[in-house]
């Protein structure tokens, strides 16, 4: 049943972000530390769970799966109430903080994506994650003719 | 009758948001397609048409929530609020390949330290330049460098000035801003295509807005990579900025 799914991503939510606030606590400091990032690998540890089993039927994963394909449009939603008049107006030192560090940082990518680089024989799994992100349009997707 | 579309809109503000958004990535679908031959991703014109939108928005109420801040719009809000968004990014876990992650494991803990250090150190130094000479203002500043959450919770803890705070917040804002528009213009240079270079990209940018709209932009299969190291960012800030950083900072100041 969808339902299970859904309620799955649910619970695997709730107790990553109530780690990260449990671990915000021990740690002294006024924020959740980690709890999104420890929710997502709860949820990679039950998926795996559930295959081991045989257990991942297709209402799990279209429960859970339809929540990844809403990822961009929520992006999107949450793109249209940033602060962007405040981002806009901050002036020079908020611009030069942000644009050096920004600088920096895509720099430091470069540099950490070398190490131990391999050539991208791509991975299934991986592109078909990106098939479901991008919007559950597979089909759409797998026609690279189309792009001029 | 216009009043009655209003009514039905502030009524039903969730519904009414799916179907905005939805009429935006159609809008972008087809720009992308006609206007730069797929070239730029449809979803990084959303991206940036959600970000036009909102200024508008700021601009025409005052408010800090861009279009969500027009009752028309509340359901916006919900939709792209920390509580979807956060669920959204869980669910895309699913998609993770997990031998990948754990191959890039160390490269995303290298990754968060430098995404915390480089920023901070960046914002400080500004705020030197612009003649902040007080520890808890460099210190704040520095803060808000590191992700637009860091920044107010440092500040707060270290009892700074509201204009000071605000400057703060701004950096922050700004620098997700930038990453959610500049990400797929320099993803190929950076050599943003895989995997373990999005962990490297998650820990690094830290904003979890900004790498979440900067990886979609760019490629969807990126973005459960990124998301799984960018979410320990700003809770790493908000632990190093009050303490470590402040002392640091303290100590070369006085």
């Amino acid at each position: 049943m969808t339902i299970f799914g859904v309620a799955l991503l649910a619970l695997c939510t709730l107790i990553g972000v109530f780690l990260g606030d449990l671990l915000g606590v021990a740690l002294g400091v006024k924020a959740n530390v980690g709890g999104v990032g420890l929710a997502m690998i709860l949820l990679i540890a039950a998926r795996s769970w559930l295959l081991a089993r045989g257990k991942l039927g297709g209402g799990i994963k279209l429960g859970v799966e339809f929540w990844s394909t809403m990822y961009i449009p929520i992006v999107v939603a949450m793109a249209a109430q940033q602060n962007v008049v405040a981002a806009v107006r901050g002036g020079p030192i908020v611009l030069i903080a942000a644009t050096v560090s920004l600088l920096l940082c895509f720099a430091c990518v470069a540099l950490l994506g070398r190490f131990g680089r391999r050539e991208p024989g791509e991975d299934a799994q991986v592109r078909h994650g990106g098939d479901v992100i991008g919007g559950g349009d597979a089909s759409a997707q797998a026609r690279p003719a189309e792009k001029v | 009758m216009l009043h009655m579309i209003e009514h039905v809109f502030v009524e039903q503000n969730l519904v009414a948001a799916f179907a905005v958004v939805g009429a935006l990535m159609l809008v972008s679908k087809v720009a992308s397609r006609w206007l730069t031959a797929g070239r730029v991703h449809g979803s990084a014109i959303a991206i940036v048409l959600g970000l036009g939108l909102a200024y508008v928005a700021g601009l025409y109420t005052g408010g800090q929530k861009g279009v969500a801040d027009l009752p028309v719009f509340a359901g916006i809000g919900l939709m792209g609020g920390a509580m979807l968004r956060d669920f959204a990014i869980v669910a895309t876990a699913f998609e993770v390949d997990v031998v990948e992650a754990r191959r890039a494991g160390l490269l995303g803990v290298l990754a968060l330290a430098l995404g915390t250090v480089i920023p901070f150190i960046v914002g400080a130094l500004t705020a030197v330049a612009f003649g902040y000479t007080d520890a808890v203002s460099i210190t704040t500043i520095g803060a808000g460098a590191v992700t637009y959450i860091v920044g107010p919770v440092t500040g707060a803890a270290l009892g700074a000035d509201s204009a000071v705070m605000a400057l703060s917040i701004a950096t922050g804002v700004t620098k997700a801003v930038m990453v959610m528009v500049g990400t797929p213009l320099v993803a190929k240079l950076i050599g943003l295509d895989n995997p373990r270079s999005a962990m490297a990209f998650g820990g690094l940018m830290g904003t979890v807005s900004g790498v979440a709209g900067g990886l979609a932009a760019t490629d969807p299969k990126l973005v459960p990579y990124g998301a799984l190291t960018a979410t320990f960012h700003t809770g790493i800030g908000c632990l190093v900025g009050p303490s470590l950083f402040y002392l640091t900072v303290r100590a070369i100041v006085g």
